[in-house]
């Protein structure tokens, strides 16, 4: 008998290292409910203060691009060079804008 | 192969030769999965085991904060257990496949736990060689061709540095302490010593995936290489703690610019491995006895969450 | 409340502290999961952190030039003062959860009325630090009786039998003795009177999550305190102690 579909589900956590910035992902780890999931990443992934907020997300929660689709998304932005700011040759003059 | 797939492995092959990054859901060969699973799997499979011996002293550390420090090692270790079983399981394995391969056997673990920890110096002699040897074959796949295991590593690397520390700390204490700390700490020296020269694995010539796994950035120096690096580093620590290197023929080589060392005892590293070592049992059988000991424990938690989840939804039910 | 009083009420602290972290070390490798092995090792280090602060503080109160070592490692199951509760052996996870919530649950009121007090500033410093773990320690405490006792059948007779044997070692801690009596009305500790109540509330609330009855208060075992242990306690030191006593020229 296989006792796969005996495990906790799998989480994916975030965590904000301090105030100010945004959560951003750390790893995963298994656990029964969200709340087990927020007390495991906070002993698991903050034992060095590394964050002051955690997000917990069930796995199976998270809809991600196909890596089949990255040229399809992706490369159109690579001639829309006019959206940076360095594309704008003006005077010395209002070299600050 | 069909064309497809040509062009796939062709844009594989591409990306790992320019040192980039594959992340878990781009296309792989099916070999590189597999060794992949195997080698992190492993990986994991010796941090939590790796538990054990270090484990063995934490009801006895002699002062409360060596108590405290080596509690808050073996803990990492669970931590680097979990990043590296959570790396694995993004190439689509389970962590509970996993666990069941360790049980029976059929997974490995790195040999060196295999051994006592028989007294409280082997605690010092552990954290200084072991982690010493861990941290060496480490610190390159922090730049490994697959993006999750690379970044486990990152953090596993930057948590491990005080590991290699406190373990030389102990010893530099007992070496300056007492004579019977000396002779322990001696004692202790002798017995890891070799067993840690083997941790880098065979020699080039013997080691069967060495080759592919260079070619896939998987690994990045040979066995040989990360060895003798090793004893070039801890060579003058043994030194600087006066204690003598269990090898007489241990002698610095002008020509070459590195030590020249003694013939390893491969015959005793193939037995270990083979499960003839003097803690094989023990240690499976710990690991063993504690997740079937769980087994109630993580059932109720489901069941539950199950419970939980259903009334919420009946709750929401109601309200709508 | 006389010096040797205040000092003893400091030492009984830092004793539970310590013994009941030694408990949670043993189950580090061992837990019923990796991610429960590495929170159960956070509130072992957690309680050694208070048993080294506590020890730290008697020792100079003391004024004999005893450190926390000296404390933790060179006095007999005598000396030590702690309640029975914390050093009976870990048993299953549901014991050892168990265990922890009814510990948790009086930590918490003695620790927030000692973070309050003005007696002992310096003790009050330690308590501060102690209340916001031993507030995760009860979360994670209660919430593994209530997954346990409201989750199967099987964990819900295990956990139940957790609770019947160890109810016996809870009345201990709400038995004042004279120290207790001279520290309360000094205004170093809290009245026991008042800590069982808030005890009692917090501790039904956490059975009834669970779906556990409460066992009848009947006789409670006492001594700890005085120093008169169970069984476990000598077996638990001897471990312990078995460095500093083997070789008590070394420093480590």
């Amino acid at each position: 008998m296989s006792s796969t579909q005996h495990e906790w589900p799998l989480w994916e956590i975030f965590v904000r290292s301090r105030q100010g910035l945004g959560h951003k992902h750390v790893g995963s780890l298994h656990a029964a409910d969200a709340e087990m999931a927020i007390q495991n990443a906070r002993d698991v992934y903050t034992r060095r203060q590394e964050g002051v907020s955690i997000w917990v997300v069930p796995a199976d929660a998270i809809t991600a691009s196909s890596p089949d689709e990255k040229d399809v998304l992706f490369d159109p932005a690579n001639d829309k060079v006019y959206r940076h700011p360095t594309f704008y040759q003006l005077p010395d003059e209002v070299n600050n804008m | 192969m069909s064309p497809v797939e040509m062009n796939l492995e062709a844009r594989f092959e591409a990306y790992v030769a320019e040192d980039k990054k594959i992340e878990p859901k781009d296309w792989m060969p099916d070999a590189y999965r597999k060794t992949l699973i195997r080698q992190i799997s492993q990986h994991a499979h010796s941090e939590i085991v790796g538990m054990l011996p270090e484990g063995n002293w934490i009801t006895r550390a002699p002062s409360l904060k060596r108590k405290a420090i080596l509690l808050a090692k073996v803990q990492d270790e669970a931590g680097h257990g979990l990043y590296l079983y959570s790396a694995a399981e993004t190439l689509g394995v389970t962590r509970d496949q996993m666990l069941d391969d360790l049980h029976t056997g059929k997974a490995k673990y790195s040999s060196i736990f295999n051994y006592p920890t028989i007294s409280w110096a082997d605690i010092g002699a552990v954290g200084w060689l072991v982690d010493g040897a861990a941290i060496m074959n480490q610190v390159p796949l922090c730049k490994c061709s697959y993006g999750p295991y690379a970044r486990a590593m990152v953090r596993v690397c930057k948590e491990e540095s005080f590991h290699q520390r406190q373990g030389f700390q102990i010893m530099l204490t007992m070496a300056q302490g007492t004579p019977e700390q000396k002779a322990l700490a001696q004692d202790a020296f002798n017995r890891w010593w070799w067993p840690s020269l083997m941790m880098f694995g065979p020699s080039d010539a013997d080691s069967p995936h060495s080759g592919q796994s260079m070619k896939w950035n998987i690994k990045r120096f040979s066995n040989d290489e990360l060895r003798q690096r090793f004893v070039d580093m801890t060579v003058p620590q043994a030194e600087l703690l006066g204690l003598t290197v269990p090898d007489p023929d241990l002698k610095w080589n002008e020509d070459r610019g590195h030590y020249d060392f003694g013939a390893i005892d491969w015959d005793e590293f193939f037995n270990v491995i083979k499960g003839n070592g003097p803690c094989n049992k023990e240690r499976l059988a710990a690991r063993v006895s504690a997740h079937e000991r769980g087994a109630w424990v993580r059932e109720a938690a489901k069941a539950h969450a199950a419970k939980q989840a259903e009334r919420r939804a009946k709750s929401s039910t109601h309200a709508a | 409340m006389t010096e040797a009083q205040h000092l003893q009420a400091i030492l009984r602290l830092g004793d539970d502290a310590l013994v009941l972290g030694q408990r949670l070390s043993e189950w580090c490798g061992h837990g019923p999961i990796l991610e429960e092995d590495i929170a159960l090792t956070n509130v072992a280090l957690d309680l050694i952190g208070q048993a080294r602060n506590l020890y730290t503080l008697a020792g100079s109160r003391e004024g004999q030039g005893r450190d926390e070592d000296a404390l933790a490692y060179f006095r007999t199951d005598r000396e030590f003062q702690n309640h029975l509760l914390v050093e009976q052996p870990n048993g299953h996870f549901g014991d050892t959860v168990v265990r922890q919530m009814f510990y948790d649950a009086f930590a918490l009121e003695r620790y927030a009325f000692l973070a309050r007090q003005t007696v002992d500033p310096d003790l009050a410093g330690i308590a501060a630090k102690a209340v916001k773990e031993l507030q995760y320690h009860w979360g994670h405490s209660s919430q593994w009786v209530i997954r346990l006792g409201d989750g199967t059948e099987e964990s819900h007779a295990k956990v139940q039998e957790s609770v019947i044997a160890l109810w016996g070692y809870t009345g201990e801690m709400f038995m004042a003795d004279d120290v207790d009596v001279a520290c309360a009305e000094a205004g170093l500790l809290p009245d026991l009177e008042g800590v069982q109540r808030a005890w009692s509330v917090r501790v039904a609330d956490g059975l009834s999550q669970a779906t556990l009855s409460q066992p009848e208060d009947g006789w409670m075992q006492r001594g700890g305190k005085q120093g008169i242990h169970s069984e476990h306690l000598s077996y638990m030191l001897a471990e312990m102690q078995v460095l500093p006593r083997t070789y008590p020229n070394a420093t480590w």
